[in-house]
């Protein structure tokens, strides 16, 4: 059984999705490859030839795949399906976007965001907002999987595989126009080790960012944002945590004037540590959090960093 | 502009589910159902590219098309849909829960049917979680697809779509027909008034057969069991931040 992962680009390196999509990948085979996609990616390629375990890489480059557009991606995997008996990538919003379009065109059922493998043809994934865990077998000959970053540790450096060229396939009928990405020195939301989250409370994007950002400058953390906070414009689309937006799992998560609905859990719940400071005793999220503070964040939140020293 | 907009029935948002104690799925008995909250979305839409509300022109769309596949209540949902002001609906009976390969092939029989311009759905169903139909649809057609989208122009004979992804956004041009899956800030939809409720009642729901359309539907996956999650328990009330610091400094977090 051979098993290809498509790798997350960032910039001259891969990001550690990748890793952990590998270790995912690597307890289905010993024969991993890793896909690296998008012009100039030559240097990611080399990245991605340094994770522990894996045989090689291979590298497309085209126009098209530089924002790894769909249509192009899917031609792409497609024509190397065939040697490979699993295709995996993560659970990002690239991942989400073509794998289901490559399983189809290989008329395979996709399975989306697997928290676990149990065995080749075996996966465990989460629904109904993480409510309830399923375990699915497929009967397919190919398996095409999302992985949950954040269920897999990532696998180590040390490798030394080869990197081999092929061909990336041209644009299909849509176009890149532009991208408006959200800039940070901050860790990425996905791989920071704390996290703080910001809720309705905070009224404002001004009162936002007055709030959270020097908490997060403090802690070296990443800000996210229930969805409420997002759609009324506090903070950037990329900053919400939940069963629709992003999956974080850090060693810290504080969630700051956020009630605690089951869509925002379904986001966060698996962090390690989790606090909560709400001015209402009987919001939800105090029923999953570790350590509580039952408080206004105008006083609690100065508090904290006066502690914090 | 023809638009098609597919609608799951679903478990309504705001209940939690609970796993059956035999462990073969979740307990829908007796469960409040609604229309997936991002196929309200699409819905919503639709409509206004047929009102020529917010960006678009009037007539962006001229008809709009519902079609759900599930069981026989999901015509209520479909009756939602006309009620917000689509114009006709499509039910393809099944009992079975379809996988998002077999939805996506009934779908492009429905597509192969009606010939839309442009099919509009939610990016991912909340019960499911699986975020893959509109892919999936997309791949079959060989149409472009524009997921995500959180802004959608129509004009040139594209579909100019904003996309939410991780990092910010991301724009594209897809050239119609394409299909469009919707996320949660692309609108905010109506709630359906009462006369339009009363005008809803004699629209059209046909109601077919998975079988009228000889797609292959047999399922890939077999589900072993469906388990509840590891609980967290409550854990303390801290008096004040001071408290907080030094539990987080024992417990080795800070
Ligand atoms: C299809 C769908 C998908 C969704 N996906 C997501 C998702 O991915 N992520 C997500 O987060 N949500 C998601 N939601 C929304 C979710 O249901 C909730 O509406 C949302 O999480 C609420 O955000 P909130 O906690 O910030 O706001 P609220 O529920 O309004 O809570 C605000 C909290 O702040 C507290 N508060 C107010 N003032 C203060 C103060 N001064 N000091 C301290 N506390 C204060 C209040 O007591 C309250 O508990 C989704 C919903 C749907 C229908
Ligand atoms: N049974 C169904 N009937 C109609 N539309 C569906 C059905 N299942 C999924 N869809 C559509 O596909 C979208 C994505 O669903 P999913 O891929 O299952 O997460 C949903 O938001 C619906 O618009």
């Amino acid at each position: 059984m051979a098993v290809l992962v498509i790798a997350d680009r960032d910039g001259d390196t891969v990001r550690d999705t990748t890793h952990k999509t590998v270790t995912a990948a690597l307890k289905l085979s010993g024969d991993v490859d890793i896909l690296v996609i998008g012009q100039g990616s030559k240097a990611a390629a080399e990245a991605a030839a340094k994770i522990a375990g894996v045989r090689k890489v291979l590298l497309a480059e085209s126009g098209a795949l530089s924002h790894q557009l769909a249509e192009a991606v899917t031609a792409t995997v497609v024509g190397l399906a065939g040697s490979y008996d699993a295709i995996l990538s993560p659970a990002t919003t690239d991942g989400k976007n073509f794998m289901p379009r490559i399983a189809a065109s290989l008329d395979v059922a996709p399975i989306s965001d697997v928290i676990e493998v149990v065995s080749n043809d075996t996966f465990v994934r989460p629904i109904y907002a993480g409510n309830a865990l399923e375990t699915v077998q497929s009967s397919d000959g190919k398996k095409v999987i999302t992985v949950r970053p954040t269920s897999f540790d990532a696998a180590g450096e040390g490798g030394s595989a080869k990197v081999e060229t092929i061909a990336g396939a041209d644009g299909g009928k849509a176009t890149f126009v532009s991208e408006e990405m959200v800039k940070s020195d901050r860790p990425e939301l996905g791989a920071a080790k704390i996290v703080v989250s910001g809720g309705r409370a905070m009224g404002s994007a001004e009162e936002f960012q007055a709030v959270m950002d020097p908490l997060a400058d403090r802690l070296g953390a990443a800000v996210g944002a229930s969805r409420a906070a997002v759609d009324a414009g506090y903070a950037p689309n990329d900053y919400q945590v939940g069963q629709t937006g992003k999956v974080v799992a850090p060693a810290l998560y504080i969630a700051i004037g956020i009630s605690g609905a089951i869509q925002h859990l379904a986001g966060m719940k698996d962090s390690k540590v989790i606090v909560a400071i709400n001015k209402d005793a009987d919001a939800p999220i105090f029923q999953v959090a570790d350590y509580g503070i039952v408080g206004d964040y105008k006083t609690v939140v100065p508090e904290l960093m006066a502690a914090l020293g | 502009m023809k638009v098609l907009v597919p609608v799951k029935r679903v478990i309504d948002y705001n209940v939690k589910a609970r796993v059956k104690a035999d462990q073969t799925g979740v307990d829908l008995a007796n469960v409040k159902m609604s229309m997936n909250p991002f196929d309200e979305i699409a819905v919503e839409e639709a409509v206004r590219m047929k009102e020529g509300k917010e960006h678009h022109a009037a007539g962006t769309a001229t008809e709009i098309v519902v079609v759900s596949i599930g069981v026989t209540q999901a015509q209520e949902t479909i009756r939602t849909a006309l009620a917000m002001g689509a114009d006709r609906g499509l039910l393809i009976q099944s009992d079975a829960d379809l996988e998002p390969l077999a939805v996506a092939k009934l779908l492009k029989a429905v597509v192969d049917e009606e010939k839309p311009d442009l099919v509009l759905l939610g990016k991912q169903s909340i019960d499911g979680d699986n975020n893959a139909v509109g892919q999936m649809l997309a791949a079959l057609l060989d149409w472009p697809q524009a997921t995500f989208a959180g802004k959608i122009v129509i004009g040139g004979g594209k579909a100019t779509v904003t996309r939410e992804v991780d990092g910010g956004l991301q724009t594209l041009a897809a050239t119609l027909p394409a299909v469009v899956s919707v996320d949660l800030r692309l609108n905010t939809p109506r709630y359906a008034s009462l006369p339009n409720i009363m005008k809803a009642k004699k629209k059209e729901i046909a109601v077919k057969a998975v079988a009228d359309y000889g797609a292959d539907i047999a399922p890939r996956l077999t589900v072993k069991k469906v388990t509840a999650p590891p609980t967290r328990s409550a854990g303390i009330k801290v008096a004040d931040a001071a408290e907080l610091v030094s539990k987080l400094k024992t417990a080795g977090v800070l």
